[in-house]
C-alpha cells in the first residue's frame, strides 16, 4: 500500500484527472485492497504489490490497445492470436534464424501492426463488420503462429531477456513493469491531451457527425487497429521475456480478458465514453483480485466465476449511476 | 357535436416530476368523429398530457372518463385494450417483419396453441383496406415508405378497436403526396366516429384539417378554439404569449459577386441531375421541392458528405468539388445537416466537446489540446449564440434550437464562407424558429453566402433571396422573391 501511494504519486498529475467517470472503479478497487489486507496477511506488502505489478503487464499493455479500439465504439477479438504470432515470429527470427533481438524485436512488432492494419483496412474500406474482421484475423494468426513451428514451442533466449522480467531496478522496477507504465503514460498523454486522442471521442460518439465535422475517420479507425495490435504484440514480447520461451497456444482468450479490464474500468462498449484511466483501474482490479484470491487459496474454477460478478457488477453500478 | 357525450374527459390533470410541475390541471373532452389539435412549444406539456392518456405516464393528480366510465390505464397495453392508441413520431414498427406480424405483435391470434396466420394476414388486410392501403400483409415492412410504415401505425390500432388515436408529429417526415394521403384517411377515419388528438408544428395543415385546436403553454391549456380555421398568427401568439411582430427578419440585399457556382451536378444515384445554379456573397439561397425531390442528396454532395457523379462545384469561378466533408471544409464551405440528432451533435457529450470537434485543429498547439482549452474555445461561442447551456452540459439535454446553434456555432467558429442548412428548424418550436433566422439571416448580412433547404413552404420564402424549386432530381425553376409564393413554388415543385 505504501509503494501504492509512492506509484500514484509519480504520475498522479496525469492519472488523476483522467478517471472522471471511472471514480465508481477506482472505489471499487479501494475496497478490494482494504478487503484484502484485512482478510490476508500477504496482501499488504511492498513484495506483493510488485508481484501484482509483474503480473499484470501483459494484459495491462493489451487492454490499452483494446481501449482505444473500444472507444470509437470497435472492438478488436484477434489481440490474443496476434499476441501469440509476434512471439513466434520473435521466436523464429532470434533463436532459429539467428537474427539478433534488436531486429527480431521491431520485426516481431511490425508483423503485429500490419494485422491491425489489414483489420482496418477491411473495416474500414471493405465494410467488413470490426467483429467478423478481427473474429477472421483471430483465426488467421492462429493458424499462422501454430505453422511457424508447426505447433512447438521455441526456447534459447539470450539470458538477459527474461533478465528484463525478473531484475528490479532500483529495487523495485523490472523493464517488463516499466515496458508497461510507459505505454499507460504515453497513452494517457495521446488521449487526452492529441488532437488525434480527442478525435476518437467524437467517432465513437458518431462517426456521421465525426465525418461530416471533417475529421478523417476512416485514417483514424485503421490507425486504432493498428496501434492496437502493436500493443498486442508489444504485449508479446513482454510474456515471452516473462515465459522465457514461445510458444503458439499463448494468449488464447486473451482479448476477453482485455475486453473485461476495459469494460470494468467503465469504457462503454457502444464507444464516445472512458478512456485509458479507467482501464488502468480495470487491469489493477483484476491484477489484484487474482492475487488477493490467490492468497486466500479460492480455486482457479472459482476465480473465473467470482472474476465474471465483478464484471457483471462493475457494468450494472455503472449503469445505475448514469441513469441516477 | 357537444349533445353527444364525449369519448374522453380530462379533469384536473397534473403531473409532478418530483418538485417540477409539468401539468398544472389540464381539462380536455374528445368527442367521436372530431379532429382536435394539439399545440404548444416544445415543453408546453403536450407529450406529457398524450403520454398519461395512452397510458405510457400516470398523472399525479385529477381525473380521466372513457365512455362515462372511470380511466385510470397502468401501462399503453391497458389503454390499448381500452381503444386509446398512440402513434409516436418516431415509428416503432419492425422492419424485418412482415405488415401483418407488425400489426399483431405482441398479440397473435392463436389457433389452438399455434399462431394462426391465415386469420392474422385476413384481419392485417382488412385493417389496411380500411384505410385504402393497397399493400399485401405479408410483404415485409422494412422499404416501405415512412408515409406508409405510419399509416400501418395507425391500421395497427385500428385493428385492435381504437376509438380514440393520438397522432404525434404525423407529417414530420412525410412528404406532399403522403400527407394528402394521410389527411384522406383521417377524414375517413372522421366519418367513422374515431376521434384523433392531433399534435403538429405544422400550422398550416392543422387548419385544414382538424376541428378544433387546444393550445398549451407551460403545462397549461391556455386558449381553445371551437374551430379549426384560425389564423396562424393567432395560434402562433396564443403559443408563445406574445404577439408576434414579424417571424421573419429583413433580408440585406446580396452583393453581385458570386461565390458559389454548381455546374451540371450529377448523382451517382441519380436522386439529382444536372443542377446549375450560382450564388451571390450576402445571399441566402433556398432550395424548395417536396420530400424525396432530392434537395438533400444536392446539397450534401456540394458540401462533400455523399459522393457526386458528374459537374462541377466552383468556388469564386475556381473548381473546389469535394470529395470528402474534409475538402469542402478546407474551402469555408459547411453544412448544418437535416438530422440533428444523428448527424449534427453527438448527444452524449457536452456542448464544448461538440463545438470543439469541428474546430481541434485551431484550438490545438503542434497538436496538443487540453479540455480546458476547448472549453474556453466553446465558452465564447456559446455566449455569442445565445445557446442555453453551460459549456459541460450534454448536448442531448438541449431543446433542438439550442442543439441547432450548438450546431451553427461549431461551424461559425470556423468562419465558412459558404453555410449550407438542411431543414434548419425541423422540430423546434416556433418562439425558438426566428432566434435561428436571425441567424441565418446575420450570416447573410456579414458577407457569407447561405443556402437553405427546407420542406415548410413559409420558411423559405421567408429566408431567401432567390429560390430554386426542385422536382423528381431535376431542377424545375429559380424564382425570385417577388415572384416567389406558395403557389408559384408548388406549381414548379408537381411538375
Amino acid at each position: 500500500m505504501v509503494a501504492d501511494v509512492k506509484e500514484r504519486q509519480g504520475f498522479a498529475g496525469i492519472v488523476l484527472p483522467s478517471l472522471r467517470g471511472a471514480t465508481g472503479p477506482l472505489i471499487g478497487l479501494i475496497v478490494l485492497c482494504l478487503f484484502l489486507t484485512f482478510a490476508t496477511d500477504k496482501f499488504l506488502s511492498v513484495r506483493n504489490f510488485l508481484n501484482v505489478l509483474d503480473q499484470i503487464t501483459v494484459l495491462g499493455v493489451m487492454a490499452v490497445g483494446m481501449t482505444l479500439v473500444i472507444l470509437i465504439g470497435g472492438i478488436d477479438l484477434a489481440v490474443g492470436s496476434v499476441m501469440a504470432l509476434a512471439m513466434m515470429v520473435l521466436g523464429y527470427l532470434n533463436v532459429v534464424a539467428g537474427v539478433p533481438m534488436g531486429i527480431a524485436i521491431p520485426l516481431a512488432l511490425l508483423v503485429a501492426s500490419l494485422n491491425g492494419l489489414i483489420a482496418g483496412i477491411l473495416i474500414t474500406r471493405f465494410n467488413v463488420p470490426a467483429f467478423i474482421a478481427t473474429l477472421a484475423m483471430m483465426s488467421i494468426t492462429r493458424g499462422l503462429a501454430n505453422m511457424i513451428t508447426d505447433g512447438q514451442q521455441i526456447i534459447g533466449f539470450p539470458a538477459w531477456f527474461n533478465m528484463m522480467a525478473i531484475v528490479r531496478f532500483g529495487g523495485f522496477l523490472t523493464l517488463t513493469v516499466a515496458v508497461m507504465v510507459v505505454v499507460f503514460i504515453v497513452g494517457l498523454l495521446y488521449q487526452r491531451y492529441r488532437h488525434g486522442g480527442r478525435v476518437l471521442y467524437a467517432i465513437g460518439g458518431n462517426a456521421e457527425v465525426a465525418r461530416l465535422a471533417g475529421i478523417n475517420v476512416q485514417r483514424a479507425t485503421v490507425l486504432v487497429y493498428v496501434v492496437c495490435s502493436f500493443l498486442a504484440g508489444l504485449s508479446g514480447m513482454v510474456l515471452a521475456a516473462r515465459l522465457d520461451s514461445v510458444q503458439p497456444s499463448s494468449g488464447v482468450s486473451y482479448e476477453l480478458d482485455a475486453i473485461a479490464a476495459v469494460v470494468i474500468g467503465g469504457t462503454s462498449l457502444s464507444g464516445g465514453t472512458g478512456g485509458i484511466g479507467g482501464t488502468i483501474i480495470g487491469v489493477l482490479i483484476i491484477g489484484v483480485l487474482r492475487n488477493g484470491l490467490n492468497l486466500l487459496s479460492v480455486s482457479p474454477f472459482m476465480q473465473q466465476v467470482i472474476i465474471g460478478a465483478v464484471i457483471v457488477l462493475a457494468v450494472t453500478a455503472e449503469t445505475y449511476r448514469k441513469r441516477k | 357535436m357537444t349533445n353527444r357525450s364525449p369519448l374522453l374527459s380530462l379533469r384536473g390533470i397534473q403531473k409532478s416530476y418530483g418538485p417540477i410541475k409539468v401539468l398544472h390541471g389540464v381539462d380536455l373532452d374528445i368527442y367521436p368523429g372530431e379532429v382536435v389539435a394539439l399545440l404548444g412549444e416544445n415543453g408546453a406539456g403536450k407529450s406529457t398530457l398524450s403520454n398519461i392518456i395512452s397510458g405510457t405516464v400516470q398523472p399525479s393528480a385529477g381525473e380521466m372518463t372513457w365512455l362515462g366510465k372511470p380511466y385510470a390505464p397502468a401501462n399503453p397495453r391497458a389503454a390499448m385494450d381500452e381503444g386509446v392508441g398512440m402513434i409516436h413520431q418516431e415509428l416503432k414498427l419492425l422492419p424485418k417483419l412482415s405488415i401483418a406480424e407488425n400489426v399483431f405483435v405482441g398479440r397473435y391470434p392463436m389457433k389452438s396453441g399455434r399462431l394462426d396466420r391465415r386469420a392474422m394476414e385476413e384481419r392485417a388486410r382488412a385493417g389496411l383496406q380500411r384505410l385504402g392501403l393497397d399493400v399485401s400483409p405479408d410483404r415485409l415492412v422494412e422499404g416501405l415508405s415512412t408515409g406508409r410504415q405510419q399509416l400501418i401505425e395507425i391500421a395497427k390500432a385500428l385493428t385492435l378497436n381504437a376509438r380514440l388515436l393520438i397522432l404525434d408529429e404525423p407529417t414530420a417526415a412525410l412528404g406532399g403526396e403522403e400527407t394528402q394521403l394521410l389527411f384522406h384517411q383521417i377524414e375517413r377515419l372522421k366519418a367513422e366516429g374515431v376521434g384523433i388528438i392531433y399534435i403538429s408544428h405544422r400550422l398550416e395543415e392543422i387548419r385544414r384539417i382538424t376541428d378544433r385546436i387546444v393550445v398549451m403553454r407551460d403545462g397549461a391549456k391556455v386558449q381553445e378554439f371551437d374551430r379549426g380555421d384560425v389564423p396562424i398568427r393567432t395560434i402562433v401568439e396564443a403559443m408563445v404569449g406574445r404577439s408576434l411582430e414579424r417571424m421573419f427578419p429583413t433580408l440585406p440585399t446580396p452583393t453581385d459577386e458570386v461565390t458559389l457556382e454548381v455546374r451540371g451536378l450529377s448523382a451517382p444515384s441519380k436522386a439529382f441531375r444536372d443542377i446549375n445554379f450560382s450564388v451571390r456573397k450576402g445571399e441566402v439561397f433556398g432550395i424548395a421541392g417536396l420530400m424525396g425531390a432530392g434537395r438533400t442528396e444536392l446539397v450534401r454532395a456540394i458540401t462533400g458528405a455523399d459522393p457526386i457523379a458528374s459537374g462541377e462545384v466552383l468556388l469564386h469561378g475556381k473548381p473546389v468539388t469535394p470529395r470528402s466533408p474534409i475538402d469542402a471544409i478546407r474551402n469555408g464551405i459547411v453544412l448544418v445537416p437535416e438530422d440533428r440528432k444523428l448527424q449534427g451533435v453527438v448527444l452524449d457529450h457536452s456542448i464544448a466537446e461538440n463545438i470543439g470537434y469541428a474546430n481541434l485543429g485551431e484550438i490545438s498547439r503542434n497538436g496538443w489540446i487540453s479540455s480546458r482549452r476547448i472549453r474556453e474555445f466553446a465558452e465564447d461561442y456559446i455566449k455569442r449564440f445565445g445557446v442555453k447551456g453551460r459549456g459541460g452540459q450534454n448536448a442531448g439535454e438541449l431543446s433542438g434550437g439550442n442543439q441547432q446553434k450548438v450546431v451553427l456555432a461549431k461551424w461559425l467558429a470556423r468562419k465558412p464562407q459558404v453555410v449550407v442548412l438542411d431543414e434548419p428548424t425541423r422540430g423546434i418550436d416556433v418562439g425558438a424558429r426566428s432566434s435561428i433566422y436571425d441567424l441565418i439571416v446575420g450570416l447573410a448580412r456579414e458577407g457569407v453566402t447561405v443556402i437553405v433547404v427546407s420542406s415548410d413552404l413559409e420558411e423559405v420564402l421567408g429566408v431567401s433571396s432567390r429560390i430554386m424549386v426542385m422536382a423528381q432530381g431535376k431542377q424545375a425553376g429559380i424564382l425570385n422573391r417577388e415572384d416567389a409564393n406558395d403557389v408559384s413554388v408548388m406549381e414548379l415543385a408537381t411538375l
